[in-house]
């Protein structure tokens, strides 16, 4: 087996781990970054939005600060987020965007002089003035204050994926992509790095480092209908947990966006709403702006999603083949506008649905899309329960989001987090050296090449790996989906730990030699079950709602009881349900928990403790 | 009733010591909006969990998909089977090295271009954290993004003439690379420096101009007046180091 040696081990090149690997090779250590697809094609190119930072250079964005994008986030969080995680988030990315600027990012710059938006379906001027010529522009996002969100046309991620990339092809860092990492080094203690798998060959590789970063992304594809790129599935997040030794944070907040579209899942971005697209619904009449008098279609997501469903249950949805949806309406918006600043979204209407969305309206549904929970470090990026492993990005639960993250934040959080983040990294390494102990590399890379065998001769077992993906997707997207409820919960847990059991007797259907597909998948399954186990029991023991995570049979949002966070074990690898336990959400309190503005709801106050 | 339809796809593992490239063939009920990317996942989870492609964010966004689709290279998602005849022909792009059925190689092709082109901002000014941004015309940064758009699917690379007959061509997707950093104004680099990039067969003079690159790329980027731009801009170039001599 071939053995690489780094300084810096960093699991996946999205924006997170490759903003990362910049730090660190510009500190002049040694990075690798892993990556399953070529590292351009990360998930982070599919971000098509855009990058919050308060830099107020648009005339709609004037007296925006730090200060208000640090209350934006907290309140969007719904108070679930770590405040002294947020105010860093909301200080550095100012300076973030200006630094991607100066390594080519073409950001749309403001240009002076009067022009027109939509605001609820409604024409509007404004007059950008002239000194702010040239400086970096931004649009309007769901559940801010200000124009804040910076954006390059409708392919921000892609855009600013290929300037980090070429960053990183200018600095020497190694991408090895069609490489999957499949198990950690690590002696309950300390990590040594991982055990990777070629998907060219097949062949494992034992990568060797002083510190290891899991920058995966998001566990979406757990869920049968996400907007999520399919290599979203898990497979890092399932790896860590499989430790024993590390926490996952807040499993159980996952975000839905408001417009997947039907039936194939894509997103439409949520520009469309922002630049003033409007949602209706069977009889073609707009609705948010009942529920949401003042933010309508541009309240926070977890709001918009809840209300979608909420009226596609009075009756009011659209039947089709794929079930109820409604309608995103961006018709007055313009051919100019729809072709120009949201081509991509036209591009997905022609393309994908064969709807021209100049003239035709475009059928949406809340639909999976982000994961706030994930690795649980602190705010300097370090993992709970192993020294030298670092997290970053949306796999990571740094937690800025809390229990809702706003439109924006998560593209700005894989650079800002990768920037604070990585200089953390590079500080720990300073002076840190670790004895590799080569007994534990050849245990582990047996342990992989054993589990190999084992799907490949089918002694576990001959369940279909595909057929177990798709009912554990089925139970996730059945019972812990936009409003959930203990009956529904109780069922979903009861039904994943059978899949969990026939998770564990997999075995290949085929030789599993080279780059195969199914070998991949089979390797993983577990570590995705169990994924959605802590889903679904952290689900089921937040009687609360907040954010994302609404309970119908709990509608308030508790913070006597559950202004917490939900840390995830798998203890004994053996086990059929998580071991939870909890912490402070926070622990400075630079706002206290209060109303949020939008998605009306009672709220039972933390002072209220004595009543418990 | 719904079409059957038939997919004949090429089939190889290098890895397998007992396979041999071959033409397989196979056969699945059409539904409503079916797309290459819902057919091949639907043929790998019920038909052959072997069979190897590429999909990713299955949006036309990423390029990951990219393959031959009855003689033409395009990207599978957004390739729907109502647009096709009954019988399907899949194979993998060419030039890229194989990995195993339909599924290249585009990441090794696609990090040596960036090194060959230096594919990066090239400027002398340090990031300073405290001062604001540099000023930048809108059209600019619009002109750029619409050169950055490129997906490195490899279709163009797939369907060039020169880049089949010599490995070492550059291919259109290198060439927009290098014509986005000549429009970008923070890029210092002068023509003379990019002339010694490009300024030969493997580069702007290679291009026997067959337009194919133009006429199946996936995002529709105008990738021959790249081509004619950078050919003018060398080409005067030459003449001026002719004279210097």
């Amino acid at each position: 087996m071939q053995t690489v040696y780094k300084d810096v081990l960093i699991i996946g090149a999205g924006l997170a781990g490759e903003r990362v690997a910049v730090e660190a090779a510009g500190a002049g250590l040694s990075a690798v970054c892993l990556s399953i697809v070529p590292a351009r094609r990360s998930h982070s190119s599919a971000a098509q939005g855009g990058m919050q930072a308060s830099l107020g250079n648009s005339v709609m964005g004037e007296g925006d600060s730090t200060d208000v994008h640090f209350a934006d986030t907290v309140k969007g969080s719904d108070w679930g987020c770590d405040q002294e995680v947020a105010r860093l988030f909301a200080n550095a990315a100012p300076i973030e965007m200006r630094r991607l600027c100066q390594w080519g990012v073409p950001w749309n710059r403001v240009v002076p002089g009067k022009s027109t938006y939509f605001k609820g379906g409604q024409k509007f001027e404004k007059v950008e003035k002239e000194e702010k010529r040239g400086l970096i522009t931004a649009r309007n996002f769901g559940g801010t204050a200000k124009w804040r969100t910076c954006y390059v046309s409708d392919g921000t991620g892609h855009s600013v994926l290929y300037t980090m990339d070429n960053r990183c092809a200018q600095l020497g860092v190694e991408v090895h992509d069609k490489t999957e990492a499949i198990a950690l080094i690590h002696d309950g203690e300390t990590c040594f790095g991982a055990i990777a798998r070629s998907l060219r060959t097949g062949e494992l590789i034992a990568y060797i480092s002083r510190a290891t970063l899991v920058a995966a992304g998001g566990f979406g594809r757990i869920y049968k209908a996400s907007t999520n790129a399919v290599i979203c599935d898990g497979g890092a997040q399932g790896m860590v947990l499989d430790t024993g030794a590390v926490p996952l944070g807040n499993m159980e907040a996952v975000q839905f966006h408001p417009t997947g579209i039907v039936p194939t899942d894509i997103l439409v971005t949520e520009g469309c709403r922002g630049d003033g697209g409007t949602l209706l619904d069977v009889n073609e009449e707009r609705f948010m702006n009942i529920y949401e008098p003042d933010k309508a279609e541009l309240a926070s997501r977890d709001v918009v999603s809840r209300w979608m469903t909420y009226h596609m249950r009075q009756g009011k949805g659209v039947k089709s083949d794929y079930g109820d949806h409604l309608w995103l309406d961006i018709r007055h918006l313009g051919e100019a506008h729809i072709t120009g600043k949201l081509r991509e979204v036209y591009e997905i209407c022609t393309s994908f649905l064969g709807i021209d969305p100049i003239h035709q309206l475009i059928p949406v549904r809340p639909t999976q899309h982000y994961s706030m929970g994930g690795i649980r470090t602190d705010k300097d990026g370090s993992a709970y329960g192993l020294k030298g492993l670092f997290s970053a990005g949306e796999s990571s639960c740094w937690d800025m989001h809390g229990f809702n993250r706003l439109g924006g934040n998560s593209l700005a959080e894989t650079c800002v987090a990768g920037g604070i983040v990585g200089k953390k990294l590079v500080e720990f390494l300073k002076g840190y050296e670790t004895a590799i102990p080569t007994a534990i590399i050849s245990d582990a890379a047996k342990k992989q090449e054993q589990r190999i065998k084992d799907l490949m001769s089918g002694v576990k077992g001959h369940e279909n790996v595909y057929k177990v993906r798709a009912a554990m997707q089925n139970a996730l997207d059945k019972g812990a989906h936009v409003f959930r409820n203990e009956e529904g919960l109780t069922e979903c847990v009861t039904s994943l730990q059978e899949i969990l059991y026939r998770a564990r007797r997999v075995g290949l259907k085929t030789n599993g030699l080279g780059a195969s597909p199914e070998l991949a998948a089979a390797l993983k399954i577990e570590g995705q079950v169990k994924l959605a186990l802590c889903v679904a029991y952290g689900a089921l023991q937040r009687t609360e709602s907040r954010g994302s995570h609404n309970r119908e049979d709990y509608p308030a949002r508790n913070d006597r009881d559950w202004l917490t966070r939900t840390l995830a074990y798998w203890k004994n690898p053996s086990d059929d349900l998580p071991s939870l336990e909890y912490e402070p959400a926070s622990t400075v309190f630079e706002i206290p928990p209060g109303d949020r503005g939008y998605g009306k709801m009672q709220i039972i106050s933390a002072d209220s403790k004595e009543d418990k | 009733m719904a079409r059957m339809l038939k997919f004949n796809i090429f089939r190889y593992n290098p890895q397998d010591p007992a396979s041999v490239p071959h033409m397989e063939s196979f056969v699945l009920e059409e539904s409503t909006s079916m797309t290459l990317f819902i057919a091949l996942n639907r043929l790998r989870e019920e038909q052959d969990p072997s069979l190897q492609f590429e999909f990713c964010c299955r949006a036309g966004i990423c390029g990951a998909c990219a393959m031959v689709i009855n003689g033409r290279p395009g990207l599978a998602c957004h390739t729907k089977t109502k647009d096709l005849p009954g019988e399907i022909n899949l194979m993998p792009l060419p030039v890229f090295k194989l990995v195993g059925d339909l599924t290249v190689d585009t990441g090794t092709w696609f990090r040596s271009m960036y090194d060959k082109v230096e594919s990066w901002v090239h400027t002398s000014k340090e990031f300073d954290p405290q001062s604001v941004e540099e000023p930048m015309d809108n059209t600019d940064a619009e002109a750029i993004y619409e050169l950055d758009r490129c997906i490195e699917c490899g279709c163009c690379v797939a369907a060039c003439g020169t880049a089949r007959l010599r490995d070492d061509f550059l291919g259109a997707v290198s060439l927009n690379r290098v014509a986005r950093f000549v429009i970008d104004p923070r890029d210092e680099r002068k023509d003379k420096d990019y002339f010694e990039i490009i300024g030969n067969d493997e580069g702007i003079f290679g291009c026997m101009g067959l337009l194919a690159c133009e006429d199946i790329c996936p995002k529709r980027l105008p990738l021959m007046n790249q081509l004619g731009f950078l050919r003018r801009k060398m080409g005067i170039t030459a003449i001026k180091q002719i004279f210097k001599k």
